[in-house]
């Protein structure tokens, strides 16, 4: 159990959370934010994997070409850009995925008066 | 020029252009015209795609980034089958959705999210790569949970928060699944991830993690047992033609095509997954068509059976996986193999245009009459007979009866089945007896639905219905005269031009984009990757874009 | 909704302009430093939800309305297509859908890399506009128990469009 596998080991206690917020909970709004929290556990895993540590303990650096920088050091020594580039679209897909599940929210409120699912039961069988 | 990318791009522009002339005053059934439009052209390129032979099709890399790190969109032998079905069933829904829409208030907005759909699950079909999938994937997600609440009753609201949360849980998991992927790999496209996993003699442990991962997140998109829960609520709360493509085209092609192709293509038709999708087929044709029986709601009844039907399909899918893994070399396995592919893919084609039919024919039986209750309605068909006639069609094209298409994709599986039980283990019989068994249920419960619908004296409810409006007749007279032309598959001459380079696909053995680079040496494959995998499009003006070594075994040809 | 206190206000007065002034900044400057069209877009949408919170629902009417916020989202996301389209179109061997076809530039100058900043202009109005027509959407558009004047699924089909 090294040192480098700690993030991952939160970010799965972050997915376990999340789900078990979605699965457990009543309120349709702890369902949404159980939502959220597993999307950014994802999230989080995705960024993780990109990490690249350099074998001589010199410290990562971001995969951006400032003007100080040559191509060999930030091939040496730079993270993964591409989960980022991965975990930009996700987060926008996640944006998106909660906009439309507050409006559903805010609207079954209208409908039923209330946000308990177990009070919402029309569609049954 | 190349026209792949229009099936993406059109779409997309359509998706944009709708609010606008909403905002316009284009409304009513005019607003449906350039949707139908567009559709009609997306059929059109996707018909020119299918008679365009594979070589001539090789993958179209996007913004001029080769491989691997490019962005490929891969019209092969199974994509090009599968856009003709999507684009089909598209421009049938939006001539159906001419009428239907007259009561929703605002059709602009419906066409808009139509158009999106059809422009994610052109792109999940196209995607060459796993990120790009997994976009598509969720933009023709979104769109449906968003159509699918379109009415803004409480029970579509409902249903569709349930499939939202569940959908939303499925891309988690297969976003999971890109990761562990990227992580063993580094590399995000299909032929060079087949290509390391071939080289790294077969799936490994993360591999099968993966394999996990995206087999819970794509089989709640396929609506197998055990995740089908949010499919019984979902399809009968959306409007009828959301209805249709929901049930007809997006769970397969965002669930079944997906799982064919991970299994089948990138990691190799290996055993253990050709057994999950045996086992999660058989239990969901058993258990779709076992909770089918008791439902009192027409359209509840139809999305039970298309759990069912699609369980059917990656039955057959599995067994021709199995059987290639463990009796590769033996021709006479392999043309058993060959069977089974042909009939899952027969049956996907057959289902979504019957499945297709049925909704459609549901939609205009609540229009007429206002209500879905099986035990409300009877003696329609002489209130409605084209709707009516469509919609016997399409029952006894579903159960199985000759000559319909059904008939033959049902009997294929089958026999394929029974096939394999006597020459490859006796263990297949039991799927066999239990296809058949399922079949025989299902030909119980549609002859209820023909018996309580169409026969008998006109209920109260059917009293004031009148026939259905013109549009809503055309479309379902055309998808039950396909109910009927889909049988021709079958004949030798027509299989070779359509089903074969899809099935070659499936088997690895095709000549097409994906498996050239699987069969090509190691050594090319490896000439152009470099220390950092991908770039990103920000860093895109960090270095110009390297042309690649002309040793690879893929190369670029303009298509005129 | 009838706005907050003076306090507020006047704090919201001096700090919008700097909030709006950084997301532009921004989405101009998404090809040299870490940011572009969305995160600026998401900047800029915060800005505009502050003046709105903190002025009331009558002043967002001057900000922008929904004909507005609309039509500029869709045509923000035209836009992009036909830069994407341009790339297709625009003649010569190496063209492709997406393809980089203005000059490129040195790399970390303001004014480099080909068409990604008119892209990033384009997913900046767009993720702008369309995040302040959702908060409209849910907050001010309707009332509880009342009839809305914007769907949920304006919103819904806003946001579905974004991730593009």
């Amino acid at each position: 159990m090294t040192l480098e596998m700690l993030p991952f080991l939160l970010a799965f206690m972050l997915l376990v959370i999340g789900i078990y917020a979605i699965i457990a909970k009543r309120n349709v709004i702890k369902v949404i934010v159980g939502l959220l929290i597993l999307d950014y556990a994802v999230n989080l895993v995705l960024i993780l994997m990109g990490y690249r540590g350099s074998g001589d303990g010199a410290a990562a650096l971001a995969p951006i070409k400032t003007p100080g920088l040559s191509e060999q050091m930030m091939l040496e020594r730079a993270v993964d850009p591409l989960p980022q580039a991965l975990v930009l679209t996700s987060i926008v897909i996640g944006l998106s995925v909660a906009a439309l599940v507050v409006a559903l929210a805010i609207r079954l409120y209208d409908k039923y008066g209330t946000f308990d699912t177990g009070l919402m039961r029309n569609l049954r069988g | 020029m190349n026209l792949v990318p229009l099936l993406v791009a059109i779409p997309l522009a359509g998706g944009f252009l709708m609010p606008i002339l909403g905002r316009l005053s284009v409304r009513g059934r005019s607003a449906a015209v350039l949707p139908i439009l567009m559709a009609a052209a997306m059929l059109v390129l996707s018909v020119l795609l299918l008679a365009t032979p594979d070589a001539k099709t090789p993958p179209y890399w996007v913004g001029a980034w080769d491989f691997p790190v490019g962005i490929s969109l891969v019209a092969d032998g199974l994509s090009k089958l599968l856009l003709v079905v999507i684009n089909v069933i598209s421009l049938l829904a939006l001539v159906f959705s001419l009428d239907y829409m007259a009561r929703y208030t605002k059709p602009d907005l419906y066409y808009s999210l139509f158009m999106l759909m059809l422009a994610g699950m052109n792109g999940v079909v196209l995607a060459g790569d796993l990120f790009n999938l997994f976009v598509f994937l969720e933009v023709a997600a979104i769109a449906s949970y968003a159509l699918v609440a379109f009415g803004t009753e409480a029970d579509e609201l409902e249903a569709s928060m349930k499939y939202l949360v569940l959908g939303a849980i499925s891309s988690a998991f297969i976003l999971i699944g890109i990761a562990v992927m990227y992580n063993v790999t580094g590399h995000l496209n299909w032929a060079k991830i087949a290509a390391l996993v071939k080289a790294g003699g077969g799936p490994t442990l993360p591999v099968y993690l993966a394999a996990a991962f995206f087999l819970m997140g794509f089989g709640l998109k396929a609506a197998m047992v055990p995740f089908h829960a949010w499919l019984p609520d979902a399809h009968p709360s959306a409007p009828a033609p959301i209805s249709a493509m929901l049930s007809g085209v997006l769970i397969k092609a965002c669930g079944v095509y997906v799982l064919c192709r991970l299994v089948c293509s990138v990691f190799g038709g290996h055993e253990p997954f050709g057994m999950a999708l045996l086992v999660l087929g058989v239990l969901s044709m058993v258990l779709g068509a076992l909770m089918a029986i008791g439902q009192s709601d027409l359209k509840r009844l139809l999305a039970y059976s298309s759990i069912s039907q699609v369980g059917y399909v990656v039955l057959a899918l599995g067994t021709g996986v199995i059987v290639l893994a463990r009796w590769g070399g033996d021709p006479a396995m392999e043309s058993l193999a060959f069977l089974a592919f042909f009939a899952g893919l027969f049956h996907l084609v057959n289902h979504a245009v019957f499945k297709g039919l049925l909704f459609l024919c549901s939609g205009s039986i609540e229009q007429a009459t206002g209500t879905r209750r099986l035990s409300h309605l009877a003696g329609l068909g002489s209130k409605m007979p084209v709707t009516g006639w469509s919609l016997r069609a399409g029952a006894l094209a579903i159960s199985g009866i000759p000559p319909f298409g059904g008939f033959w994709s049902k009997l294929l599986i089958i026999l394929a089945l029974v096939r394999a039980g006597a020459d490859v283990h006796w263990g297949f019989y039991v799927p066999a007896a239990l296809a058949a068994a399922t079949a025989v249920i299902t030909l119980a419960y549609y002859a209820k639905v023909q018996r309580d619908v169409l026969g008998g004296d006109p209920s109260p409810a059917v009293m004031g219905a009148r026939p259905a409006p013109r549009a809503m007749q055309v479309a379902s007279v055309a998808l039950a005269v396909l109910c009927l032309a889909t049988a021709l598959i079958v004949v030798p001459a027509v299989r070779v031009r359509l089903v074969d380079p899809a099935i070659h696909v499936l088997a690895g053995t095709a000549s097409g984009s994906v498996s050239a680079v699987v069969q090509a040496p190691a050594g090319a494959a490896d000439s152009s990757v470099s220390e950092t995998p991908a770039v990103d499009q920000e860093n895109a003006a960090a270095r110009p874009a390297d042309e690649p070594a002309p040793s690879m075994a893929l190369v670029e040809r303009e298509v005129p | 909704m009838q706005g907050m206190s003076l306090i507020v206000k006047s704090m919201t007065r001096l700090v919008a302009g700097f909030i709006a002034l950084f997301g532009v900044y921004i989405v101009l400057y998404g090809h040299v430093t870490p940011g572009g069209g969305f995160t600026g877009g998401v900047i800029l949408a915060g800005g505009m939800v502050l003046v709105v919170l903190a002025f009331g629902e009558k002043f967002s009417r001057q900000v922008l309305t929904h004909g507005v916020a609309q039509a500029s989202d869709s045509i923000a996301a035209l836009v992009f297509l036909l830069v994407a389209l341009g790339g297709y179109m625009v003649g010569g061997i190496a063209c492709r859908f997406f393809y980089n076809f203005l000059g490129r530039g040195t790399v970390g100058e303001l004014f480099s890399a080909g068409t990604i900043p008119i892209s990033n202009l384009a997913i900046g109005i767009k993720v702008g506009v369309g995040l302040f027509g959702v908060f409209l959407a849910l907050a001010v558009f309707r009332r509880l128990g009342e009839r809305s004047l914007m769907e949920p699924e304006e919103a819904d089909e806003q946001l579905g469009a974004h991730l593009l």
